[in-house]
C-alpha cells in the first residue's frame, strides 16, 4: 500500500522560497505568475493493512510541523 | 552546577557551548543522542547548535524525536532548566517545550555576523546578568532563525515576559524582532544568536559571558 503525503506551508506563512522562483520566473519572461508556494511531496510504501488514521498520527508526530505546515494524504 | 551538553550527528557547537559552560565554572557532562538518560544530578541541559541529522525533513524535527530528547522534556517537565542555541533553538520548538517555529531567513541566504540583541528581560537565571534595554554584541550563523507564531502567540509571549532578546536589526524577517524566548515557567530559554561564541576575549566579543555565569551562579547552592 503507498500513500503520499503532501506538506504545504499554511496560508499566510512567508514561504520566502516560493517568493524567490515567483521572481525568477517573472526575470525569466514568465509573465502572470501571481503567486508560488513551495512544499514538499513524501511517498510512504506501507505494510498491506496500515490505516489512513496512522499516516495522520505520523503527519502529526513527524512529517508535518501543524505550528507552520498543513498536510494532505492520499491511499493509493 | 552540573551541565549536560547534547551531542547529536551533525551538532557541531556542542564542544563551545561544554567550554563556556566550563568556563563559567560548571561541571560538564557530553550526552550522546542515542541515551535515554541524563547524568544524575544535572541542572542544566545545554542543546547545542549544528546540523542535527543534517536537518534532514526540517530543522531539529528529527532531533526531536530522538531518545535523548524524551530525556531532555521530563527534565523540563521537572522544572530543570534547559538552554537551546541555534539548531538547538529549532529542537526544542519541534519538541514543543517552547512554542512557535523557526522558518527559513527571509532574505534566503545563510546569514553569519556579529549582531545587536536588545535584553528584553532581565527577569531569567539566563538574563539576570544583563539590564533590560542592554544592547549586546552576539554572533548568528544560520539559515533557518525566520521565528514564525500566530499573532495570539506573539501577543502572550510579550505580554508574559517571555522575549528575552530581540534583534536591533531584524536580520532574518523574525516576527516581533524575536531572537530569543523563555518558557512559561522562564527555565527554557531558546535563542539563534550564539552566545557561546562570545565568551572568550580570542572570539572578539565577550557579551555572552553573563548568561553563563548567571546561570552558574542562579543554580549553584551558595
Amino acid at each position: 500500500m503507498k500513500a503520499t503525503v503532501r506538506v504545504m506551508l499554511k496560508n499566510g506563512v512567508l514561504d520566502p522560497q516560493g517568493e524567490a522562483v515567483r521572481h525568477a520566473l517573472g526575470a525569466m519572461g514568465f509573465d502572470g505568475v501571481n503567486g508560488v508556494r513551495q512544499g514538499k511531496i513524501i511517498e510512504l510504501d506501507l505494510a498491506d493493512g496500515a490505516t489512513e488514521a496512522e499516516v495522520k498520527d505520523m503527519c502529526e508526530k513527524l512529517l508535518a510541523n501543524t505550528v507552520i505546515e498543513s498536510y494532505a494524504i492520499e491511499i493509493a | 552546577m552540573k551541565a549536560a551538553v547534547i551531542v547529536f550527528p551533525g551538532s557541531n557547537c556542542d564542544r563551545d557551548l561544554a567550554v563556556a559552560f566550563e568556563q563559567a565554572g560548571a561541571d560538564v557532562t557530553m550526552v550522546w543522542h542515542k541515551d535515554s538518560t541524563l547524568p544524575e544530578g544535572v541542572d542544566i541541559v545545554g542543546v547545542p547548535g549544528g546540523f542535527s541529522y543534517g536537518d534532514y525533513l526540517r530543522c531539529g524535527a528529527i532531533a526531536a524525536k530522538s531518545p535523548v530528547c524524551q530525556a531532555v522534556a521530563a527534565h523540563a517537565s521537572r522544572g530543570g532548566y534547559v538552554l537551546g542555541v541555534c539548531n538547538g533553538f529549532q529542537v526544542l520548538t519541534e519538541t514543543g517545550l517552547l512554542p512557535g517555529a523557526l522558518l527559513r531567513n527571509a532574505g534566503l541566504k545563510y546569514i553569519c555576523k556579529t549582531v545587536g540583541l536588545k535584553v528584553q528581560t532581565s527577569n531569567s537565571a539566563f538574563t539576570e546578568g544583563y539590564n533590560a534595554g542592554d544592547v549586546i554584541g552576539i554572533p548568528i550563523a544560520h539559515h533557518d532563525g525566520n521565528y514564525y507564531a500566530d499573532d495570539e502567540t506573539i501577543a502572550r509571549l510579550q505580554g508574559e515576559d517571555r522575549v528575552a532578546f530581540t534583534y536591533t536589526d531584524n536580520p532574518n524577517g523574525s516576527r516581533g524582532d524575536i531572537a530569543g524566548i523563555l518558557s512559561e515557567n522562564r527555565r527554557v530559554l531558546g535563542m539563534m544568536p550564539h552566545p557561546e561564541r562570545a565568551a572568550d576575549a580570542g572570539h572578539g566579543g565577550t557579551d555572552g559571558v553573563a548568561l553563563f555565569r548567571a546561570l552558574t551562579g542562579a543554580l549553584t547552592p551558595a
